[in-house]
């Protein structure tokens, strides 16, 4: 990345007074770069985006890690300072649209409150803005949606309110946590091109928490795969995709119905990674030995670290990253 | 005869800036052990003709036959052995979770209502189905906000299937999950169909899931069944324009940043376009398009489609 680094996140550990959902958590993201981050539902990739949010449940502690955000650490910063921060600088589009959204109040007044409060906008030019940003997001009849409330909307019209709010005040990094999971095809499409057209104009930073897999091959440039907590594998799409690694991520992709365009239920099951991330609490080794084809014995007895088998790629398995060099030798290299 | 028969089916929503037409004359069936998917844009619809079909809406006009009975305008109470056959998963599983009740307590408040079993009966129910949906044990004992997305979609789905229905209509249930828990979930979905006979209305915005996992196929546009056909000659001959640029917006894995597929202004269901309600967006659209509506009319034993230049495809 030629990139500045705006975002570094080092070691980040969250815990819960009974597990540990982020794990010495370690990643980048640049100016104007999408950082896709995959991962096992429960792996805490909400978690850590709430984390970046300074909006951890108050259950939570950060036990470890430092959050640069250009220049400041985020977890240094007092209650105001991180106010003034959020939603002006850092935005989030939630997973939830309809829990985050406040039932009691018309989708127009939630957007134009944080115009008010970050731009100082008059109620009436913020209520113009509003209406614009609808429309930027596609909601149809905008001068009239804007008087709705949440209950109102279909699903993927809150998720394209939430998304609105989020970039309300141009953002310099957004995080968008499943922003496109309620949306049919034409308007993900549509609004993953907005949040594009977002981060290249305003060179704003996007981290993109998605199990769409289709959807991280066409718009990310890095990709992090997490699971129980921990960043197992990390690459550009296409080596991710062409070649995944860790046994995980390679489950995961065998997974998907996309794999095989005609295959039908009635020909057979989907392939499953069997069991369930559960196993991974009180694992001592890789979090993933309990699901995994092909662990062995010494995979238990301490978390791998990351390696790098190639440029720009780290994964977190010493039995595939023995036998990439096993190849690697035998070619002769 | 079907398991479920909806005939010209309407279901409008009041509002200060006019009738909403959310589902718009609406037919379809589903027989018994089908899967049929239902697929359209944002705000078509489809959540609605679900909740409508499972009287969490009033319908506005029309019928809905479930099982031979006419269920469209019965009382709360004769809907209560019904709702026991024909149960909703919802699309936001957080906001159909009560906040407040733990797993277990959720999960036994329908066994209760419904009269099943003794406590112990129905604490070894709720044990199974949590089992079933692969969660573990622990998980009863605690609330709604402790779980991730995906895992409180296991417990809404568990909540539908704990009465032991005959359909259920799925809004959306594998949206919110990954690859790996989504073909769980598939494989649930599709295992209990095999072993309890199931049927389900599916609705989903994800072709590839409803290409795996669906016999038959209703694609709706603004309120209406635009196309309808079996799984296998949707994929091979889709007719209608709107369908088909719902298949070339699926995101192709070798393309990077790919364009938007069809434009256009959005229509509103407040007003909704005269003759096709698609021909604003339609790149085939001619002049009797936009004075005519188009009938549902028949390609085939299984394959009806609303265009007039449906030929065309
Ligand atoms: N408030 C909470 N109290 C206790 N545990 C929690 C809480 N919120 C989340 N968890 C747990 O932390 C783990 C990570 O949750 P998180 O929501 O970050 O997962 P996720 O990766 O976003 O999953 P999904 O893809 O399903 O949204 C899960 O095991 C979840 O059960
Ligand atoms: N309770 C309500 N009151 C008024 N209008 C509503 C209500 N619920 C839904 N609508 C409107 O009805 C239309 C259809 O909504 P519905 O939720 O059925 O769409 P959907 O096809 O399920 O969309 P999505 O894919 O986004 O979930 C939308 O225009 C929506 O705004
Ligand atoms: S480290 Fe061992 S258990 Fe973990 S993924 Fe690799 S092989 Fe499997
Ligand atoms: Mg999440
Ligand atoms: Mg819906």
């Amino acid at each position: 990345m030629a990139n500045a680094s705006l975002l570094s996140v080092r070691d980040l550990t969250v815990k819960f007074p009974r597990i540990e959902p982020v794990r010495n958590l370690s990643f980048d993201v640049s100016e104007g770069e999408t950082l896709a981050i995959v991962g096992e539902s429960g792996s805490g990739k909400s978690l850590t985006a709430l984390a970046l949010m300074r909006l951890l449940p108050k259950a939570a502690q950060i036990t470890s890690g430092r959050i640069d955000f250009s220049g400041r650490d985020l977890l240094k910063l007092d209650d105001r300072s991180i106010r003034s921060l959020r939603g002006k600088e850092i935005a989030m589009i939630f997973q939830e649209p309809m829990t985050s959204l406040n039932p009691v109040l018309t989708i127009g007044r939630q957007i134009t409150e944080s115009l008010r409060l970050h731009e100082g906008l008059s109620a009436k030019a913020a209520r113009l803005r509003a209406i614009e940003l609808l429309d930027l997001v596609r909601i149809p009849a905008p001068h009239k949606r804007i008087d709705d409330y949440p209950h109102q909307l279909s699903g993927g019209m809150r998720q394209r309110v939430m998304i609105a709010i989020a970039v309300a005040c141009r953002p310099r990094l957004l995080i968008a946590d499943e922003p496109t999971t309620a949306l049919d095809v034409t308007i993900q499409a549509q609004v993953l091109d907005l949040l594009d057209r977002l981060r290249r104009e305003l060179s704003m930073a996007l981290i993109l928490i998605t199990h769409d897999l289709g959807i991280v091959t066409q718009w990310a440039d890095n990709v992090v795969v997490m699971y129980a907590g921990r960043k197992v594998e990390q690459a550009l799409p296409e080596a991710l995709f062409a070649d995944p690694l860790h046994p995980y991520t390679r489950g995961l992709l065998n997974a998907s119905p996309r794999l095989k365009d005609d295959y039908h239920y009635t020909d057979g099951p989907l392939t499953e990674i069997p069991g369930s991330i559960v196993s991974a609490i009180g694992e001592n080794g890789c979090p993933f030995a309990p699901r995994c084809p092909i662990v062995r014995s010494g995979c238990r007895t301490r978390v791998p670290d990351l390696l790098v088998p190639a440029e720009d790629r780290l994964v977190a398995c010493p039995v595939i990253f023995a036998e990439g060099e096993r190849h690697v030798a035998a070619r002769g290299l | 005869m079907s398991l479920l028969a909806v005939s010209d089916l309407h279901t409008h929503y009041a509002g200060p800036s006019g009738t909403l037409r959310a589902v718009d004359d609406v037919s379809l069936t589903v027989e018994d052990g089908e899967t049929v998917g239902l697929v359209g844009e944002s705000g078509c619809g489809k959540s609605t003709l679900g909740k409508t079909i499972t009287r969490l809406v009033a319908p506005t006009k029309g019928s809905i036959v479930f099982k031979q009975e006419d269920i469209t305008r019965i009382s709360e109470r004769s809907l209560r052995p019904v709702r026991r056959r024909l149960q909703m998963i919802f699309q936001d599983p957080f906001g159909s979770l009560n906040p407040r009740q733990n797993i277990r307590d959720i999960l036994t408040a329908p066994l209760v209502v419904h009269g099943y079993g003794n406590r112990a009966e129905r604490a070894k129910r709720v044990e199974a189905l949590i089992d079933r949906v692969g969660l573990p044990r622990t998980a009863l004992s605690r609330y709604p906000h402790e779980f991730s997305g995906g895992q409180r979609q296991r417990i809404g789905i568990a909540r539908a299937l704990i009465l032991d229905p005959e359909l259920v209509v799925c809004d959306e249930p594998v949206s919110a999950l990954d690859l790996s828990i989504q073909a769980q979930i598939l494989n649930l979905l599709s295992s209990m169909k095999k072993d309890l006979g199931l049927s389900y209305l599916f609705i989903s915005h994800d072709l590839s899931v409803v290409r795996y996992f669906t016999d038959r196929v209703l694609v709706m546009y603004l309120g209406r069944i635009v196309e309808s056909a079996d799984n296998r000659t949707l994929w091979a001959q889709p007719k209608h324009p709107y369908t088909r640029a719902l298949m070339d917006a699926v995101p192709d894995p070798s393309r990077r940043r790919q364009a938007a597929p069809i434009s256009g202004d959005l229509p509103s269901p407040q007003n909704i376009p005269s003759g096709c309600r698609f021909h604003p967006r339609c790149p085939l659209a001619t002049d009797i398009c936009r004075t005519v509506d188009p009938a549902l009319t028949s390609f085939g034993p299984t394959h009806q489609v609303a265009c007039h230049h449906a030929d065309a495809a």
